[in-house]
């Protein structure tokens, strides 16, 4: 069986602005997958055109092995989208607006619905015009999660959700998975895609700069050492890959690229580790090296 | 008040334009009777003759208001323009007013404001200088263009006075409505019902009970007697009880919270029912307000016109420009004058099939049609239905207004038969609206942000209607109205090639339009 979602060499214009410029992205069924990047950087478009909203300008994208152009109404009775800003008509309640959507999409799981709807602890049968921003994304994702489908497309879903809130949206994205559930998942709440996502796509400027698993990104990158020794370190000087090297008597402090780290510890062990830590990046410094790469551009310092 | 001058300018940045077309379509209403008048009667007898039908004509007297010096320009321009005048100026304020409060209050801009260094009430009174403003122009060019084609200025001075005061009570109306309800929409359809309640008030009364014409606002401004004995006092009426309006609704103002209104907004249902789940019953949700509005708008005006009975031949004289102005189609002077009023409640009827046809441009504008469009419904079938309930909407409106005319005149005229043959008569014009519609739909598929020149379309029909034959336009410029090709029924009889071919136009339009919306891409925020 195909991917869920294939895409390659997507480009969307608007008029002659380039907001999708070469775009890859696959997302393997039962994965939940991060899409990270700043404002502006084309997640929305990416995710417009996979909902057959906007017309791809070149390349190609399979969703759910079909057109998602031509074959829109039929891919979307298996598949659910929750967008990062939700409008509801102001004189519906939120109830019947999850209903509505739920019977436009196919079916509603009953049972489901009103587990939902106490989780969330959202009161069904307000105005739409009476819901907080947070409401209303509720009565979008209860809508979604709801629904019998096989994947769910994510538009920084939990803005405007409070901690519980977004705690119990994560335990019900897990249920999802676990049940065989395939999820894009743009957001910006790093700690949620951390938990979440099996695998991320960082993109830039309309083009996926960085993807793979969060284990396979940190291996790109820098990990940071500290350490205390009994000896002086002598020759991490001369090492490749290290940068920004620190040494106070008989402390050091640096960051290596993290294949490199093995190399270093030898330099270390040789002169007798005290205490050691070894810090991974987090996903917001993988995240801010993309940002600081911006910056670079633009001719500001780099951080 | 910290900030009001600052909104202020903002307000007329962002309206500014819109005020011109309100108040300079205002002052067209009251200079184009002084002119359309100015060329009617060859003679001053033919006037007198044609002035003392028009003021023992009890229907014409409830539709424009006390019949006084209708012998001379003056006196016709009072008679003609005032009613509607009040009506647009009410209007224009209207849509002012909730647009600056209310609607801002929910759509949360309001909050953004009033949390930045500006007074409480400062996005009030603003809005409510906006308002004076904009009915000073109004009166301003009202009184301006009289006083050009040479009429009294003391009297044009005092009708545009009035007409910005009359305007102004609506105003502080709109306000008060603003106050009570948590929905714009609620607070337009407040205020409107005040607006047709005032212009139904001053008809009853000056047709037989002339204390009912001073309870309402119209009836003080028209009490005035502009070019026939002018007063000035009900003016200060219409000015007491604005100030009056405005003070209750800043006083409600002050003691609700932001975002509610006096009247709680009540839950609904939890559960959507098996009918609003599908594409047409939510179609029809959002819609039916607008089609049960309009269809017993056009059924009461209908109604209005029919019961002038077949007594309209004394009213129109024997002048043969009068004739030309409101009878079409040559043979029967009441049928012919009928046929024009059936044009007429064509054209209104186009308001609610362009407005309709317009719906899924605010759907799609408020980021709705995304999420709708991300289930399993398609764009084709989501049109497909938005057309469905356009046309059969347009029909009931157009039928409806047949259906009072007819009504009306049976009642009037007891003639039954003849009632019917008006009914009939009515229904053939649902091929011109729904051209008129459909032109709306190919603008919405072509880009949404187009779709509002449809009102353009409405605009130039009118014009051929109202001014075609007196101001000799062009024959190949009148072609351009859809309605100038329709056999003029009840006058003439019914032909169906002109019929067919326009509802077959009216098709083609709107299918272009479908396949079009199909291919393009949704504008997104």
């Amino acid at each position: 069986m195909s991917d869920p979602i294939e895409i390659h060499g997507l480009v969307k214009s608007f008029g002659n602005f380039r907001a999708l410029d070469g775009l890859d992205l696959s997302v393997a069924s039962g994965e939940v997958h991060g899409f990270l990047g700043p404002n502006g950087s084309g997640k929305s478009t990416t995710i417009r055109v996979l909902l057959g909203l906007l017309r791809s300008s070149g390349g190609t994208v399979r969703l759910l092995g079909g057109d998602p152009w031509a074959d829109a109404a039929t891919l979307h009775r298996r598949l659910a989208y929750v967008p990062g800003d939700v409008t509801l008509w102001p004189n519906l309640t939120g109830g019947e607006v999850i209903d509505l959507l739920g019977r436009l999409r196919g079916g509603l799981d009953e049972g489901r619905r009103a587990t939902l709807i106490e989780r969330f602890e959202l009161d069904p049968s307000k105005k739409g015009r009476t819901y907080s921003k947070g409401n209303r994304q509720k009565v979008a994702l209860i809508a979604a999660l709801a629904s019998d489908v096989e994947l769910l497309l994510l538009d920084e879903p939990t803005s405007g959700l409070d901690p519980l809130m977004e705690a119990v949206f994560q335990q019900c994205v897990e249920d999802f998975r676990a049940d065989g559930g395939t999820v894009l998942l743009s957001s910006h709440i790093l700690a949620e895609v951390e938990r979440l996502c099996d695998r991320v796509s960082i993109i830039r400027t309309g083009r996926v700069v960085e993807s793979g698993t969060l284990s396979g990104l940190r291996h790109l990158t820098r990990t940071t050492v500290r350490a205390e020794t009994r000896r002086r370190v002598e020759g991490l000087d001369d090492l490749a890959g290290l940068h920004d090297l620190l040494v106070d008597g008989h402390r050091v402090a640096f960051e290596v690229d993290t294949p490199e780290i093995g190399a270093a510890l030898a330099v270390l062990q040789q002169a007798g580790i005290s205490t050691l830590s070894a810090t991974p990046p987090t996903l917001e410094e993988l995240f801010l090296r993309h940002y600081g790469d911006d910056l670079a551009e633009a001719g500001e310092p780099r951080r | 008040m910290i900030g009001t001058g600052l909104l202020l300018r903002h307000y007329l940045r962002r309206d500014r334009w819109m005020l011109l077309a309100w108040s300079v379509g205002i002052a067209m209403l009251y200079v184009s009777q002084a002119v359309s008048v100015e060329g009617l009667y060859a003679t001053q007898g033919e006037f007198d003759t044609a002035a003392a039908a028009m003021q023992s004509n009890a229907a014409f007297v409830a539709m424009a208001g006390p019949a006084r010096a209708l012998n001379t320009v003056g006196g016709q321009v009072a008679w003609q323009a005032t009613a509607f005048g009040a009506i647009t100026a009410g209007l224009m304020s209207m849509f002012l007013v909730v647009r600056h409060t209310r609607a801002e209050e929910e759509s949360g801009r309001d909050e953004m404001l009033r949390a930045a260094a500006i007074g409480r009430r400062a996005t009030t009174v603003a809005t409510m200088m906006l308002a004076l403003i904009a009915n000073l122009m109004a009166g301003a060019l009202v009184t301006l263009s009289l006083v050009a084609v040479s009429l009294a200025t003391q009297d044009s001075v005092a009708l545009g006075l009035g007409v910005a005061a009359v305007g102004m009570v609506f105003a502080s109306a709109a306000l008060l409505a603003a106050q009570l309800t948590s929905s714009p929409r609620a607070a337009y359809g407040i205020t409107g019902a005040v607006i047709g309640a005032s212009y139904v008030l001053r008809a009853i009364g000056d047709v037989g009970w002339p204390v009912l014409s001073w309870l309402s606002p119209i009836g003080w401004y028209q009490s005035i007697h502009a070019f026939s004995g002018l007063r000035w006092w009900p003016l200060v009426l219409l000015i007491l009880a604005a100030a009056g309006v405005s003070t209750a609704a800043l006083w409600t103002f002050g003691r609700r919270d932001h975002g509610a209104g006096v009247f709680a907004a009540r839950p609904g249902p939890a559960r959507a029912s098996g009918f609003l789940s599908t594409p047409l019953g939510l179609a029809w949700r959002l819609q039916r307000g607008g089609v049960v509005g309009w269809t017993v708008g056009l059924f009461l005006t209908g109604l209005a016109y029919g019961s002038l009975g077949s007594g309209v031949g004394d009213l129109l004289g024997d002048s043969a420009t009068t004739e030309e102005m409101f009878v079409r189609g040559g043979a029967d002077l009441v049928k012919g004058f009928y046929a024009t009023a059936i044009l007429m409640l064509a054209l209104l009827s186009c308001g609610y099939a362009i407005s309709s046809a317009m719906r899924p441009r605010h759907e799609e504008a408020s980021g709705l049609l995304e999420v709708l469009l991300a289930t399993g419904l398609s764009r084709t079938r989501w049109l497909a239905v938005q057309v469905l309930l356009t046309v059969s909407g347009t029909c009931l409106v157009v039928v409806s207004s047949g259906l009072g005319l007819g009504m009306g005149y049976t009642l009037a005229a007891d003639d039954p038969t003849t009632g019917a043959t008006y009914l009939l008569a009515t229904v053939p014009y649902v091929a011109p609206v729904l051209v008129l519609s459909a032109i709306a739909r190919l603008l919405y598929g072509l880009a949404p942000r187009l779709t509002s020149l449809a009102w353009a379309g409405l605009v130039f029909a009118f014009v051929v209607m109202l001014f075609g034959g007196v101001f000799r336009m062009p024959q190949w410029l009148q072609d351009l109205s859809p309605f100038h090709h329709l056999a003029a029924t009840p006058a003439e009889d019914f032909r169906w090639q002109p019929f067919g071919a326009l509802a077959l136009l009216a098709a083609m339009t709107s299918a272009v339009g479908q396949v079009l919306f199909r291919r393009r891409d949704l504008e997104v925020r």
